[in-house]
């Protein structure tokens, strides 16, 4: 026993406690997914008398289908096509604007370059959390309300997607541009035919973060959809609650807690590689 | 660093520029000027004409006990999260790590809530503890524990860092894991033969390897509770009872949209802005990252 303490890779014993430890762990963080999961399939009442069971019940079908074609204030089907719409716009949204201020600002000189840079920068400053009250009046005068142009565009900036291609632009050889500048090709041209394919993985990898971000907003879709039809998923699960004393609809709601994250779950497992290159590479 | 080749024009990389730099004008820099202006007025109760104050918003808010009170409630707040979700991340990564086959399995599952979103962690969470139906709130009846977060604030509070604590373990788990993999087996396998015990190493060698990592963590925990943490309080407390949960986002939101009190909403704006100017300049220039894949 003192041998297998001593090695640094577990076997026997130590090996199973290790597991068991992270069993534990994995228990913890799914419990909650679980019981979502299981009231999204039991009816009403057998979650109204509480304790409601561990294990799933026969409704899945019904209570999903309710909840996607009626929902409570609106068909949850179609606060999933208002994320999905949010989702994209933001991070298709940030990627092009991002790539074509990069492409700028690493491969031209022009004048007030340095102070694009440092306003774009600034921007890291100033998330939408500290800002809401005069966005909220920008986008009202704007008319754009209950719009997906007003969920879009006020979190479509992002200082971290352009100093992540910034960075990787920098790592390009420049005998690329060079190469291409004596061939006669113009700039675009070198951005489109040469530099766009060479980042598709950073590209791809940045999408999964900002897919995620876009989808799970909640306090900006929260202040500017006050038409329930304009709701995203994320916020629309909160308005499920009755306001009284009104008993909630457990079923219907926990379905659309368990139909919020199957999109965002699917994105970060699926390309989980991805995902966690993404991740590093934007925190840097 | 700079490119050595770069392309000729003018106009061409302005109007590369110009869709970042209108947006960021138009949806970064004119609100927070506007929170910066409105926080010096305060709009008569007509609402017709804004009337001159000086620093007074920032004087009535330094008095104010309630905003004094959010102050602390976020530092407790702040702390908690990072704490929790860094050590049960810890405890998981240091275990994942020992594993040589299978920590693959263990990491799928373990970063899927990292894309739920707050706010559906809070509404998860929110059904395990509710007070009439929760499954987790009926078997503590029954083991004698009344619980009542919607009364008592330290439940409240208990719920809402466990539940920010939760969606944020992924984050830190794979950070964790990264950086100690990124430690030299050969220099552990020495103590090992040196007769180290699993704790003598830790202590000795691993935690102070992984010190950037956890210092750049604790940084970015807070900014997510300072920041990110809305959708968990909004759903779960609504910053009650009593205002035990109101930290300082969630009381701009209050007081802005809610209590419509619009000077004093965009001085709490404006200190947020500071605090956040704060955390963003520590975390570039004093948080050196060594972490890689």
């Amino acid at each position: 026993m003192a041998q297998q303490n001593g090695m640094v890779e577990k076997r026997g014993a130590g090996l199973w406690l290790t597991h068991l430890g992270l069993i534990i762990g994995v228990a913890f963080i799914f419990f909650p997914i679980w019981l979502a999961f299981v009231a999204s399939t039991v009816e009403q009442q057998q979650i109204a008398r509480p304790p409601m069971p561990l294990l799933p019940g026969d409704k899945l079908f019904e209570n999903y289908a309710r909840a996607l074609s009626a929902g409570v204030n609106a068909p949850v089907a179609q606060m999933l096509g208002n994320s999905l719409v949010m989702a994209l716009g933001i991070a298709l949204g940030k990627i092009a604007i991002s790539l074509l201020s990069a492409f700028a600002i690493v491969y031209f000189r022009f004048p007030g370059r340095k102070l694009f840079f440092w306003l774009i920068f600034l921007t890291l400053m100033l998330p939408v959390e500290v800002r809401i009250v005069p966005t909220y009046e920008v986008i009202a005068n704007f008319g754009m309300l209950n719009s997906y142009q007003g969920l879009i565009l006020p979190l479509i900036a992002s200082a971290t997607a352009t100093f992540l291609f910034r960075q990787f632009f920098m790592t390009v050889p420049d005998e690329l541009a060079e190469a291409a500048r004596v061939d006669g090709a113009g700039p675009m041209r070198f951005f489109f035919d040469i530099l766009l394919p060479m980042s598709r993985t950073n590209i791809a990898a940045l999408f999964v973060i900002l897919f995620i971000y876009g989808w799970n907003q909640y306090l900006w879709p929260l202040l500017i959809t006050t038409d329930p039809d304009m709701n995203t998923i994320v916020m629309g699960i909160k308005q499920m609650f009755p306001s009284g004393d009104d008993t909630a609809d457990w079923p219907v709601i926990m379905a659309t807690s368990i139909l919020a994250m199957i999109p965002p779950v699917l994105v970060v497992v699926g390309m989980q590689k991805l995902f966690i290159r993404g991740l590093v590479e934007s925190e840097k | 660093m700079e490119k050595r080749v770069t392309f000729k024009g003018i106009w061409l990389p302005i109007l590369l520029v110009a869709p970042q730099i209108i947006i960021t004008a138009i949806f970064f820099f004119y609100p927070a000027g506007q929170a910066i202006w409105q926080s010096l007025y305060i709009p008569d109760p007509f609402g017709l004409s804004m009337q001159w104050v000086g620093l007074g918003n920032f004087e009535y808010l330094a008095g104010d006990p309630y905003y004094r009170t959010s102050f602390i409630t976020t530092a407790i707040f702040s702390i908690l999260v990072t704490v929790v979700s860094m050590g049960v991340a810890l405890y998981l990564a240091v275990l994942a790590d020992r594993l040589i086959k299978g920590s693959g399995a263990y990491r799928t599952l373990l970063i899927w809530p990292y894309a739920v979103a707050p706010a559906v962690a809070g509404v998860l969470w929110l059904f395990m503890f509710n007070t009439r139906v929760g499954v987790v709130a009926w078997y503590l009846g029954v083991l004698g524990y009344d619980w009542n977060h919607v009364l008592n604030e330290g439940e409240a509070m208990g719920l809402v860092v466990v539940a920010s604590a939760w969606g944020r373990i992924s984050y830190n788990f794979l950070f964790f894991l990264a950086g100690l993999q990124a430690i030299p087996k050969s220099v552990i396998e020495a103590a090992a033969i040196d007769g180290a015990r699993f704790w003598t190493r830790f202590r000795t060698i691993v935690w102070p390897l992984l010190s950037p990592t956890t210092f750049f963590l604790m940084v970015v925990n807070i900014i997510y509770a300072f920041f990110e943490t809305f959708g968990v309080i909004h759903t779960i407390t609504s910053g009650g009872p009593q205002q035990a949960t109101t930290i300082l986002v969630y009381k701009v939101f209050a007081d802005g949209f809610v209590g419509q009190d619009l000077g004093s909403s965009a001085a709490q704006s404006v200190v947020l802005l500071v605090l956040v100017s704060i955390l963003t300049v520590v975390q570039f220039k004093f948080v050196e990252r060594r972490v890689h894949y």
